[in-house]
């Protein structure tokens, strides 16, 4: 690691070139800054994306009715006030789009990446601060591309997230296919440059820059998240942008990769040869390694913020890391079990079955885990540390009906009914969310210099968690009354109107839910100016970042970068004084390092 | 407006809570480091947390109360219906059981636990053991799921050519279904999309000089004799579609470009089904509900809604575009004579063509 410390060896960084605006606030390329543009653009493309889900989940409890929401926000697209059937499908696949690709994976990785890989492996920055600037504003270009995309003629993609051809390929098929797909397409195409661009520095960074005495297993968990994270979106996610770009030639250069055999409107179409199951393939190639995308950084989080408010060591940290590596291999080679009824050869849906169950073990290694470091722990109930238990337990009830999801003869039933929505969003949605709330909570003070609110932050998980189980535990019975998902309305159909009360109570704890949100906006916008000022280290903890002073200098620590001396789990560890040992200090004489 | 008056509400609810807090911060100013939990944050929300852990349980037992007669365990239509659901029901136990453990275990540690001043944790960093016994578990657990579930696969995707199934073919576009029955020699005949002629009404594009196309029928519902072999043959004709018949625990896609398949047997008739006791009160259910909002729509001066009476239904399950959510075509399950007298009535191809 010396080689690091040579390049950075002028100790006063950040006092010598004068920053201006530009440079400080806007085309930074300092990771704490870029971490938090990261988050609070992540944060206005949530707001954007909640309030679609908001909106939809009226139109079924309330179908056709009215509403002057819908006639404020949707203008033409609710004519009298009653939301249209297409944009209903558009709300729907732009609300999947946002949460999944600008919320929770830029948006959770991208600030918790950026601002703890540098932080907490000790090194002065990332490995290119340019191409972690880069890889910001292609983000915010790709996030503007999106948002101008629900402003066109035709409407806004309404293909549903996984935008399958020949529905999004055809604007003969759907008004949402025609300007509104190519806005999304090149949006996706921003996006998923601007992820490689941070994921391949985040790889670099980890494996380059440790600090002295940080071996790969003295990681704080964080890191190993973010880096196995890195590692899959390199992998996986070229692959989705090599679909896009396919179905771009289909749509705009006449070639048939994903299209044969259409009759639509009357005509036939030239397209032949092609196949929709080949994008299925490459769309899921991505399309499941990115649920673990959104999911491991939220399982990091986790991890170390539930050790830090135990006062306890994390247990298992050697099987955590495996499970880890596990999950991200087998995430590799399950993407087919989204494609049980799509056509393939039933042969294949055995495999996927096989490994898919396999996914089971580490995730349940991951609960016991989190479950054995609570026991006999001295649990400091921070707000982050209440998302924490919140993330296992969702992770956990929605993790659970993965087992019925992934055995195809089951799937067969449920696919693309309710339940897959309930068990998707509890899993990795609400999940992911909750890591997402717990890194914000605990991290605010490093970022802001400030501490959010306690109080508004107990108010926020209580009721969240509340809705949270209010909206999509129900929801696993109406998918098992074999309801299918995005339907405009259910009221075509008289055998599911007894799901109808179901629904309403669904929507209204959809609705307390997302207006408890505006607490956190207020407790988050609020502190960043007013909070109570932070000490350095609040919560006692032992990673490198809260050695770090608590004014943002360039170059992260003045004078020497601290050297490593144990793992980043010593806490209450007998022995010591206090309940917590930094990393940095080095071990007392005849302490021996957990063998771990 | 109902719901804007709810936000509105919600909004207002909101700011009050604020304000609360607000106070009650203003009471414990001063103390250093004020927004980290305190012994009583602590036990506040350790018993918050065994709360909603009883929570978790409630929102459970009123689920499977009032929404738990779940059609699609019980009550199946189809020869391999009933293995589906006991497999089905098996995973549900096991889900259940690890459910109720786990959570009990990680809210009431977070309760047990809760932090005090002066107290120490235990430093337990690790247990092979432990670990050993909680991978192994759900090694065995699964294995036996994995087993089970491809057993059950494997008997419904392979279709049996030697049980003489009817062959029926499930023709999906935007946004309606056609059947196509193979006719007298049981033999689909050839088609292809770019063989449609709306003007000679040949709408699913048959092979109009193909002999296995001369005797297949083409209708808008589905007739299917009781306790014959079905075999379905799928086709679409613009994008995807799903053919979901929930059922008979029966699912396909349709794809345009290539034919996807799906077979299963009908067990039960529709009018079968009317009578069993479930059936008999899920439909009076939906039908109080029924006339509910019927009175309603009276009072606003509209229409009041039909009756309803049960059948089985072919459901689209793949977004397919603007009337996705209305994309259904009936299914009639019935004796075989029954089948036969109506299959007779049906126009075949040939015939049905305006030359």
């Amino acid at each position: 690691m010396s080689a690091h410390e040579d390049t950075h060896a002028h100790d006063d960084h950040g006092h010598h070139h004068k920053e201006t605006f530009v440079t400080k606030y806007i085309f930074s390329q300092d990771h704490k800054m870029i971490a938090k543009q990261y988050l609070i653009t992540g944060t206005i493309m949530g707001v954007i994306g909640v309030l679609m889900s908001l909106m939809f989940r009226m139109q079924i409890a309330w179908p056709e009715q009215p509403n002057v929401l819908f006639e404020a926000l949707l203008g033409k697209w609710a004519p009298d006030g009653v939301m249209d059937a297409d944009i209903y499908l558009a709300l729907i696949t732009i609300h999947g789009t946002i949460m999944v690709f600008f919320v929770l994976t830029a948006g959770l990785s991208g600030t918790f990446s950026n601002l703890l890989i540098p932080l907490q492996i000790g090194a002065r920055d990332m490995a290119s601060g340019f191409l972690n600037m880069l890889s910001y504003w292609m983000f915010f270009l790709s996030s503007v591309v999106m948002v101008i995309s629900l402003f066109v003629e035709a409407g806004p993609a309404a293909a549903g997230w996984t935008i399958y051809p020949p529905l999004s390929a055809l604007p003969l098929a759907q008004g949402g296919s025609g300007a509104g797909m190519t806005l999304w397409l090149v949006s996706m195409a921003i996006f998923i440059a601007s992820s490689l661009l941070g994921s391949l520095n985040y790889i670099v960074t980890v494996i380059n820059l440790r600090t002295k005495g940080m071996s790969m297993t003295r990681l704080p968990l964080t890191i190993w998240a973010f880096f196995i994270t890195a590692i899959i979106g390199v992998i996986s996610f070229p692959v989705l942008l090599s679909a896009a770009l396919l179905l771009i030639m289909d749509r705009s250069f006449g070639t048939s990769f994903f299209l044969s055999d259409i009759f639509i409107q009357g005509e036939v179409l030239h397209y032949q040869g092609g196949s929709p199951v080949l994008f299925e393939h490459l769309f899921w190639f991505l399309g499941h390694p990115e649920v673990y995308i959104v999911l491991l950084p939220a399982l990091g989080i986790t991890s170390e913020v539930i050790a830090t408010n135990s006062r306890k060591p994390i247990f298992g940290y050697r099987a955590m890391v495996a499970s880890i590596l596990a999950i991200a291999f087998l995430s590799t080679i399950v993407w087919g079990h989204h494609m049980f009824i799509s056509g393939m050869n039933p042969f294949l849906g055995s495999v996927f079955t096989f490994t898919t169950l396999l996914i089971a073990i580490p995730s349940a290694v991951k609960a016991f885990n989190y479950i054995t470091t609570l026991w006999k722990g001295n649990l400091q109930l921070n707000p982050a540390m209440l998302f924490s238990i919140g993330l296992v337990s969702t992770f956990i009830t929605g993790g659970l009906t993965g087992i019925i999801l992934g055995d195809s003869a089951l799937d067969i039933n449920v696919h693309d009914t309710y339940f897959v929505v309930a068990h998707f969003h509890l899993v990795m949605g609400i999940s992911a969310l909750y890591g997402m709330f717990a890194g914000i909570y605990h991290w605010f003070p490093k970022m802001f210099k400030r501490m959010l609110n306690k109080n508004l932050g107990y108010v926020h998980f209580w009721v969240t968690a509340i809705c949270a189980y209010g909206v999509f535990f129900p929801m696993h019975f109406i998918g098992m009354a074999g309801l299918p998902r995005r339907y405009y309305t259910n009221s075509n159909f008289p055998l599911f109107d007894d799901l109808s009360n179901v629904n309403v109570v669904i929507t209204i704890f959809a609705l307390i839910g997302g207006a408890f949100q505006l607490v956190f906006l207020w407790n988050f916008f609020y502190s960043i100016f007013y909070g109570k000022k932070t000490v350095q280290n609040p919560w006692r903890s032992n990673t490198l970042e809260w050695t770090a002073p608590i004014k943002h200098i360039h170059g992260n620590w003045e004078g020497e970068i601290p050297h490593v001396h144990r793992w980043a789990y010593d806490y209450s560890k007998p022995g010591h004084d206090d309940d917590f040992v930094p990393q940095n200090v080095p071990l007392k004489e005849g302490e021996e390092e957990l063998q771990h | 407006m109902t719901a804007f008056l709810t936000i509105l509400v919600l909004v207002f609810i909101t700011v009050a809570i604020w304000q609360m807090v607000k106070i009650f911060d203003l009471a414990q100013a001063n103390a250093e480091n004020t927004q980290v939990a305190t012994d009583k944050d602590n036990r506040v929300n350790g018993y918050l947390m065994l709360g909603f852990l009883a929570f978790i349980y409630i929102i459970t037992i009123v689920c499977f109360v009032k929404w738990g007669d779940l059609p699609l365990v019980s009550n199946s239509a189809s020869e391999h219906g009933p293995g589906l659901d006991n497999l089905m029901i098996i995973s549900f136990v096991i889900i259940f059981i690890v459910q109720t453990i786990t959570q009990f275990l990680l809210h009431y540690f977070a309760f047990k636990y809760k932090g005090e001043k002066g107290r120490k944790a235990l430093f337990f960093a690790d247990n092979n053991m432990l670990e050993a016994i909680w991978t192994i578990i759900p090694v065995i657990v699964l294995a036996g799921l994995i087993i089970y579930g491809l057993f059950t696969w494997n008997n419904i995707m392979n279709v049996n050519m030697d049980d003489d199934p009817l062959v029926v073919e499930l023709y999906a576009q935007q946004f309606n279904w056609k059947a196509r029955y193979a006719g007298e020699d049981n033999v689909l005949g050839k088609a292809n999309v770019r063989l449609i002629d709306i003007d000679r009404a040949n709408i699913l594009g048959l092979d109009e000089s193909d002999p296995n196309a001369q005797d297949d029928i083409i209708t808008t519902e589905l007739h299917l004799p009781v306790g014959r072999p079905i075999l379905f043959k799928m086709r679409s004709q613009d994008v995807l579609h799903s053919a979901y018949m929930p059922h008979f625990r029966a699912q396909m896609n349709c794809v345009p470009g290539m034919i996807t398949q799906f077979g299963f047997t009908p067990t039960v008739t529709t009018a079968e089904m009317r009578q069993t006791p479930e059936m008999i009160e899920k439909v009076a259910n939906i039908n109080n509900i029924r006339v509910e909002e019927s009175n309603k729509l009276i009072a606003k001066g509209e229409d009041a809604l039909e009756r309803y009476e049960f059948d089985y239904l072919l459901l689209c399950n793949k977004i397919c575009g603007k009337s996705h959510y209305n994309m259904q075509m009936k299914i009639i399950v019935e004796t075989q004579e029954e089948y036969e007298a109506w299959i007779k009535e049906q126009k075949v191809f040939k015939n049905s063509l305006i030359n």
